[in-house]
């Protein structure tokens, strides 16, 4: 775990107020694995105050990258970076995704900005020996970030591109043409559609890991602000940056924000 | 330089300590802190059995600040004694407990049971949590309860032993003279303001107690002011805290009467802020000309003929 300045090698928008930062960090890019995040603070100021919590969307040789939308102060500012700034990084924090056991094939199930993790998980997946299908669900046309995964799977709400519904509908239909037996599923996007997903695996008996995405300020355990709970477990509430926020979906009961 | 200071009988190789329910049991920062350049560490508050805490939403952030309303979520004393002490034994520098519970006994139950015990140089005691016989308000805003308490305390142990004080009270001075009086050695002052988020767009609040504690910056000012009050009116050491980012902000603190400093919130956006700010005070204590750290407590250049609490009405 590290915690310094990174120099920012470039910002650009990769679909309708969706950008890709990228920064130069050897440590982070040798050390990270796939679902873990960084906790970035944007800036020196006081207000954006806590740092933000991003997932690692990938990394090449040095060089570190995060998606993210631009939703309010925080990702503003980072979306205003130029090559030569800095941001100040924490990190790699969180327990990965296990892409390790005896299935054979991987389900990649994202909603929205849920495809941060997408590109880093299917790299490591294939490189264990696994096959990889990637489900990316959105809005609309304009909101996909479609580059760096392999042959998605597409569905729009509007219909504006591929399936028209959600992605977990996409799923289902694709399920029903190709049943899997042998299979995993990780999931990240909207808590709804996570337990969309969750009921999907469990009816489907499939071992299924979610990332979560709550409110978070420390994000190394210090704090207690980013409880989930936890079903039919003696402490009522796990941390969501230090136990997470991977969780088995069977393990945690979501909550609707 | 002289850096350290004396309470009671426990020697502090310097002022800056890092707040109660910032800094976990310490374990988790390790490879990020030097804890060993702290003055001690408060531990999150520790009561009889382990509390589970308030469920999610339990922060929000505010302008230079946070909400929070963890609900004292914490492991409980065995479990803390068992599991945390070892490694917090191994730590170059003091280890303060805090002590929150819902009953006077419960308050003797766990500070009895950790007098015993070795490597815990002094208790810190949380009294802005819900007192149960009475209803569920705070104890903290009881002068009566909270004065009981240190007594009853103080009767358990040799230890030093520091109050921490709410500021949600209209005279904070008058619980500083009665835990004083009842034998405490030190207040902390002070512990978060109740504060409240909305989000408009849903009209709800935005953590789950609709209130919760405010700290950050965003608090500096009243601190500032509460550490003042009771150091105009009390002759009791003091631990000021709130919204310390920087060393500047601590030798504020100083100067308005603390003889220490707590870090809290700051530490969620970099852990080893404490360390900063000790070296921070010490460089600029030594660009001042002085020779003890101790020159700058109480040493505001302020008129004395405006009574603390009417100046400005
Ligand atoms: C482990 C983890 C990984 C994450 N990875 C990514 C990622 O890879 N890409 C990405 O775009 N986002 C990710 N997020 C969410 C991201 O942290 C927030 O979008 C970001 O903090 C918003 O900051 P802001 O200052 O722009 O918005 P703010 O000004 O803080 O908030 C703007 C609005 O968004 C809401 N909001 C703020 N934070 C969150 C949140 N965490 N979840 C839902 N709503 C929120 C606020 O309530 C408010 O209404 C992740 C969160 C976690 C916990
Ligand atoms: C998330 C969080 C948890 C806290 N938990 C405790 C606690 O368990 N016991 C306690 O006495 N104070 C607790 N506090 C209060 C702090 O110790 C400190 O008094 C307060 O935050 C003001 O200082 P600051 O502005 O530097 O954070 C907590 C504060 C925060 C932000
Ligand atoms: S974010 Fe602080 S404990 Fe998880």
């Amino acid at each position: 775990m590290t915690l310094c300045n990174a120099d920012v090698t470039g910002v650009r928008e990769v679909a309708q107020g969706v950008y890709v930062l990228s920064f130069r960090n050897p440590e982070v890019a040798r050390t990270v694995l796939p679902g873990q995040f960084l906790n970035l603070r944007v800036h020196e100021g006081l207000d954006p105050f806590l740092r933000r919590p991003f997932s690692v969307y990938r990394v090449e040789k040095d060089v570190v990258e995060i998606i993210f939308q631009v939703i309010g102060k925080g990702t503003a500012i980072l979306a205003g970076k130029k090559r030569g700034d800095v941001v100040n990084i924490l990190g790699p924090l969180g327990v990965p995704f296990g892409i390790g056991g005896e299935f054979t094939k991987a389900i990649l199930i994202a909603g929205g900005l849920g495809i941060a993790p997408m590109p880093i998980l299917g790299e490591h997946l294939r490189k264990a020996g696994k096959r990889v299908e990637i489900f990316v669900g959105a809005r609309t046309v304009g909101q996909l970030a479609l580059h760096h995964l392999k042959s998605p799977h597409v569905a729009t709400d509007d219909g504006s591109r591929g399936f028209h519904g959600t992605v977990v509908a996409l799923v289902e239909s694709y399920f029903k043409e190709h049943p899997q037996t042998d299979a995993k599923v990780f999931a990240c996007g909207p808590t709804r559609m996570l337990e969309a997903v969750s009921r999907f695996a469990q009816a489907s008996f499939l071992p299924c890991e979610l990332s979560l995405e709550g409110e978070m300020a420390c994000g190394i355990g210090i704090c207690q602000g980013c409880p989930v709970e936890r079903i039919n477990a003696e402490r009522r509430y796990a941390l969501v940056c230090t136990e997470g926020p991977t969780f088995d979906c069977t393990t945690i009961r979501l909550r609707e924000a | 330089m002289k850096t350290g200071f004396t309470l009671r009988n426990v020697h502090f190789k310097n002022r800056v300590f890092v707040a109660s329910g910032t800094f976990g049991y310490g374990d988790e920062v390790q490879n990020l802190v030097e804890v060993g350049q702290l003055g001690g560490i408060m531990t999150k508050s520790l009561s009889w059995k382990p509390r589970d805490g308030n469920p999610p939403p339990r922060i929000a952030e505010t302008p230079s600040g946070m909400l929070n309303s963890i609900g004292l979520a914490n492991i409980g004393v065995h479990a803390f004694i068992e599991k945390k002490l070892p490694y917090l034994r191994t730590l170059d520098t003091c280890i303060i407990v805090n002590i929150a519970a819902s009953s006077v006994q419960e308050y003797c139950d766990v500070l009895g049971l950790l007098n015993e015990q070795e490597g815990i140089h002094g208790f810190e005691i949380n009294v802005s949590c819900p007192n149960v016989k009475e209803g569920g308000l705070s104890f903290g805003i009881d002068c009566d309860r909270t004065a009981e308490i240190t007594s009853r305390l103080r009767a358990l142990t040799e230890k030093p032993l520091i109050i921490k004080l709410t500021p949600n009270v209209t005279h904070i001075s008058r619980f500083a003279a009665a835990v004083k009086d009842a034998g405490a050695d030190a207040v902390s002052v002070m512990n978060t303001v109740i504060g409240m988020a909305v989000d408009a767009r849903t009209r709800k609040p935005r953590i789950s107690t609709t209130t919760g504690g405010l700290s950050g910056p965003a608090i500096k000012p009243i601190a500032l002011a509460k550490v003042y009050e009771v150091a105009q009116s009390v002759d009791i050491p003091i631990f000021g805290i709130g919204g310390i980012m920087t060393a500047e902000d601590a030798v504020e603190f100083l100067l308005v009467g603390a003889s220490a400093v707590q870090i809290g919130t700051a530490n969620f956006i970099d852990p080893s802020t404490g360390v900063t700010v000790a070296q921070g005070i010490e460089s600029f204590a030594r660009q001042q000309g002085l020779n003890d750290i101790g020159e700058l407590v109480g040493a505001l250049d302020a008129r004395r003929d405006f009574s603390v609490l009417q100046s400005w009405l």
